[in-house]
């Protein structure tokens, strides 16, 4: 008796367990296309906001390579996309973190033109205070813009600080170890680029197999 | 249709799936920090509460009551995964701000508590015409939350609804002051569960008044009636 109710009652949820993960698997089939273009338009998007359109003439979402550096993060496989203008090397579009925020990981993107200087920042996630912290967003807050045409001169270079510290970067007001986190982040990240660009151009590209 | 109303009635005010019966409050407290994160969620909850609704009326008298439950888990999880696939697709930057916080319907007691209290009991529309009213119950709190945690906490309504609802959308921005910096109580978590406790007094307070004055009026009523006994 007990057994054909388990038999019963199993085949039942079998098929409800069947059924929704079939409408499942058909809306993913469906909408699969839509999110990958979705996603797609917002890395060029993100591309476009740190490095002008105008500036390189190469698919730049499809020319990169992974890199893992303790400069760009504490994590491994990090992206940097390869900005070329009728192949000549232009710029490099890193991906790095930086976990020395208020509250978990601060995700970057910085491009650096050839001769070693920032094209743009934005910071593409975040989980710092709102009101406080979340002025790194570029739609709180132009703060993130004044690393536009700076670069580093060396590893020693002390205007890579915010104001408090002795360096040339404003700390916002009632937070400065987001800010001192961000610039700590990008000065790596172009210390990175400025010593690795060309060998990072001539490296195999490793992007097609990559989804973003 | 005395029944419609009754559900009617229910959902959007004297069983409020968010100011009465407390479900659901994860998502209500995290998500109300501007109106449209709220509508969106409140949306997202509406459709899936709807559809599983209406699922789970159509299949009631074929499951078991001993496997009722993982059933209506099952059809929940499926509904907010469909949902979740679809805002992925169709509106790609509320999905972003809202994060975890889709996925987290599944967790919505409000959802499965219809599917057992009221939809595994009752025929398809009224179900369905339930599942509508608890949902837009549930997203006008939201966004009556929404709207004053945005208002007090950054001085403006619809921030970012051009997220929701399209690019033309961002004209619905109002900027009704502005501050140097961010309230920040109202924007934070603490400043969710002062407003929810407001709004749940507020409704109290409503509720009292509405009961005093129909309390009043059957005594009024009394003394004429006692008069004409008292004549004949």
């Amino acid at each position: 008796m007990i057994i054909s109710s388990m038999v019963k009652n199993g085949a039942i949820l079998c098929g409800f367990a069947l059924l929704t993960t079939g409408l499942v698997a058909t809306i993913n089939t469906l909408t699969a296309d839509k999110i990958a273009e979705q996603e797609q338009l917002q890395l060029t998007n993100q591309l476009q906001e740190v490095l002008p359109h105008s500036k390189y003439s190469n698919e730049l979402s499809q020319d990169c390579v992974i890199i893992s550096d303790p400069l760009l993060g504490p994590y491994d496989n990090q992206v940097i996309y390869r900005a070329r203008k009728d192949n000549e090397p232009v710029a490099l579009v890193i991906r790095h973190v930086t976990p020395s925020g208020y509250s978990g990981d601060i995700n970057l993107l910085s491009a650096v033109y050839r001769d070693g200087t920032v094209a743009g920042v934005r910071v593409t996630k975040h989980e710092e205070t709102p009101g406080l912290g979340d002025k790194v967003e570029v739609k709180k807050s132009d703060w993130i813009t004044t690393f536009n045409a700076k670069t580093v001169q060396s590893e020693s270079d002390d205007r890579w600080a915010v104001k408090k510290d002795g360096g040339q970067f404003d700390q916002f007001t009632g937070a400065t170890i987001t800010p001192r986190a961000v610039v700590g982040s990008v000065k790596n990240a172009v210390l990175y680029a400025q010593d690795n660009f060309d060998a990072l151009f001539t490296a195999a590209n490793a992007c097609p197999e990559v989804t973003p | 249709m005395s029944e419609l109303k009754t559900l009617y009635k229910e959902g959007l005010w004297g069983n409020n799936p968010a100011l009465v019966q407390l479900l659901g409050l994860c998502p209500l407290l995290a998500v109300t920090s501007t109106i449209t994160n709220a509508l969106g969620l409140g949306l997202a909850t509406l459709l899936v509460l709807v559809g599983s609704n209406i699922t789970v009326s159509i299949v009631r008298n074929w499951v078991p009551k001993d496997i009722r439950i993982p059933v209506f888990v099952m059809i929940i999880a499926g509904f907010v995964t469909i949902v979740q696939l679809l805002m992925n697709a169709y509106t790609f930057g509320l999905y972003q701000s809202l994060g975890i916080f889709i996925p987290l319907i599944v967790t919505n007691c409000a959802i499965i508590g219809r599917a057992e209290a009221f939809a595994s009991k009752n025929p398809v529309h009224l179900s369905a015409f339930d599942g509508l009213m608890m949902g837009l119950g549930f997203m006008l709190v939201l966004v009556v939350l929404g709207a004053m945690r945005e208002l007090v906490g950054q001085g403006t309504l619809f921030d970012g609804a051009d997220l929701l609802l399209g690019p033309w959308a961002a004209i619905l921005r109002i900027e009704v002051f502005s501050f140097d910096s961010q309230f920040l109580l109202a924007i934070l978590p603490p400043g969710a569960f002062l407003g929810l406790g407001l709004l749940i007094a507020a409704k109290n307070v409503i509720d009292a008044q509405i009961k005093s004055k129909q309390v009043a009026p059957p005594e009024a009523e009394k003394g004429p009636r006692a008069r004409v006994t008292s004549l004949t």
